[in-house]
């Protein structure tokens, strides 16, 4: 006669539930075999289980709806996070424009977050950033101010290489207010700044192009912030604020007429 | 981020089939798995890497669904008798003997939600009673005394549902 554990209630749910290891699974049939009583308990447990699993079995082999898609799911995600890392991104121009070259860490995460990190999508996503910080900023919008204009332009143009001049947008009702270097993860840019008599503002930023050199214009938008950006001749333009696509289109157009005289 | 796609969409028909158990009411339960899913994305670095991430998906899942079902209990407390439709009214009339896929399902649906939590995750979903515990957040004994308690009252209530003269009519809304 074995000294066998007694059989618990545990044991025969578990029994039920197919978890019990071989040896203890014998021993219940054992116990079962010589307990009609408690056996037909246990068939009922195990034909009420069996009935569950076969009534809720259809609902896993229904087509997964396309809102419970992973992919879509995960995609909506990226993009969250997109915006908000430009947002920090933002933040962290600020800190490069103010400690020099410290922020260059920031290059690494850089391919990962931005998956159009080149060309003229690069230069979209570094305007609406810019103007996310500087276009928002009351007290310090721009470093000169317009009767600095020569100084600003000099300054600009000692950081990028190359020339530029100031649209005049007095035509679509706004007046420029001044600018200043910013950091961009492709190098230094200027930041030309305008405002409105409304105070809207709307910014051009500027700065050489390795890529996409001769591009046409495209519209771009990030959360609040649209603009249309174009390169031409291996300098790119970003024309980026709150207002309509609709009134930033033609005033884009205004900007790249003018370009003329940037070289 | 492939690791986690291939991870998780496996898991999702299983996500489904408790949600629809669990709360009854097929709208309410992928609203459930949805935001499962969107916090599991959102979350999928926070969770210790060596833990069963169908577990852990399990776990979000059963914490949304119970609080929905609170929701949901405190606007049926304000739903009096007159205003509820037919389809509110969940009374079973079939006499016949063969359990049909629908009578089981609503009768699981009159057990206590701890009851039927543990049941769902046990026999359908096959849990183990460490990670149904885990899951619930109960010790393993009260995993045991739940399972029990569990499919004896289910057994009640399937009989009562063979014999109608039995049945009492009861309210019942979850949406």
């Amino acid at each position: 006669m074995s000294t066998a554990r007694p059989i618990s209630e545990d044991d025969l749910h578990a029994f039920v539930d197919q978890r019990l290891d071989g040896a203890r699974r014998n021993e219940v049939q054992t116990y079962l075999d010589a307990h009609p009583e408690v056996a037909a308990q246990v068939a009922a447990f195990q034909h009420q289980r069996d009935a569950l699993r076969a009534a809720a079995a259809p609902i896993a082999h229904e087509p997964i709806p396309p809102r419970l898609n992973l992919r879509h799911l995960m995609e909506a995600r990226r993009q969250t996070r997109q915006w908000s890392s430009w947002r920090s991104m933002a933040a962290a121009v600020l800190l490069l424009a103010a400690g020099g070259a410290g922020g260059w860490s920031l290059r690494g995460q850089a391919p990962e977050e931005f998956p159009q990190s080149t060309g003229v999508a690069a230069l979209a996503h570094e305007a609406a950033y810019t103007f996310g910080v500087f276009g928002m900023d009351h007290a310090h919008a721009v470093e000169f101010g317009a009767a600095d204009k020569a100084e600003l332009l000099s300054w600009i143009a000692s950081r990028i290489g190359r020339t530029v001049a100031v649209p005049d947008l007095a035509a679509a009702g706004y007046s420029f207010m001044g600018g200043r270097v910013v950091a961009t993860a492709h190098g230094a840019a200027g930041l030309l700044m305008y405002s409105n008599d409304q105070g809207e503002r709307l910014a051009v930023l500027v700065r050489p192009m390795a890529i996409d050199q001769d591009t046409r214009m495209a519209e771009h938008s990030f959360g609040d912030i649209r603009g249309f950006a174009w390169a031409r001749k291996g300098t790119g333009f970003s024309l980026v604020g709150t207002a309509p696509a609709d009134l930033l289109h033609p005033i884009a157009n205004m900007v790249r007429q003018q370009e003329g005289s940037v070289i | 981020m492939a690791e986690m796609a291939e991870l998780i969409e496996p898991i999702i028909p299983a996500l489904r089939r408790y949600a629809r158990t669990f709360v009854r009411d097929a709208a309410a339960a992928d609203d459930l798995v949805q935001d499962t899913l969107e916090r599991a994305v959102s979350r999928w670095y926070q969770r210790r890497p060596d833990g069963n991430p169908r577990t852990w998906l399990f776990t979000i899942l059963h914490n949304l669904a119970v609080n929905h079902l609170r929701r949901a209990a405190r606007r049926g407390r304000e739903l009096a008798l007159d205003d509820a439709s037919e389809s509110d009214m969940a009374v079973s009339s079939t006499q016949e003997d063969r359990l049909r896929h629908d009578d089981i399902l609503a009768a699981v649906g009159k057990l206590p939600d701890e009851q039927r939590s543990i049941l769902l995750l046990v026999s359908i979903e096959d849990v183990s009673y460490a990670d149904a515990a885990r899951i619930l957040d109960i010790p393993i004994g009260t995993v045991m005394s739940r399972l029990a308690r569990a499919r004896a009252r289910l057994q009640k209530l399937v009989e009562e549902q063979g014999n109608p003269a039995s049945e009492k009519p009861y309210l019942r809304r979850v949406q």
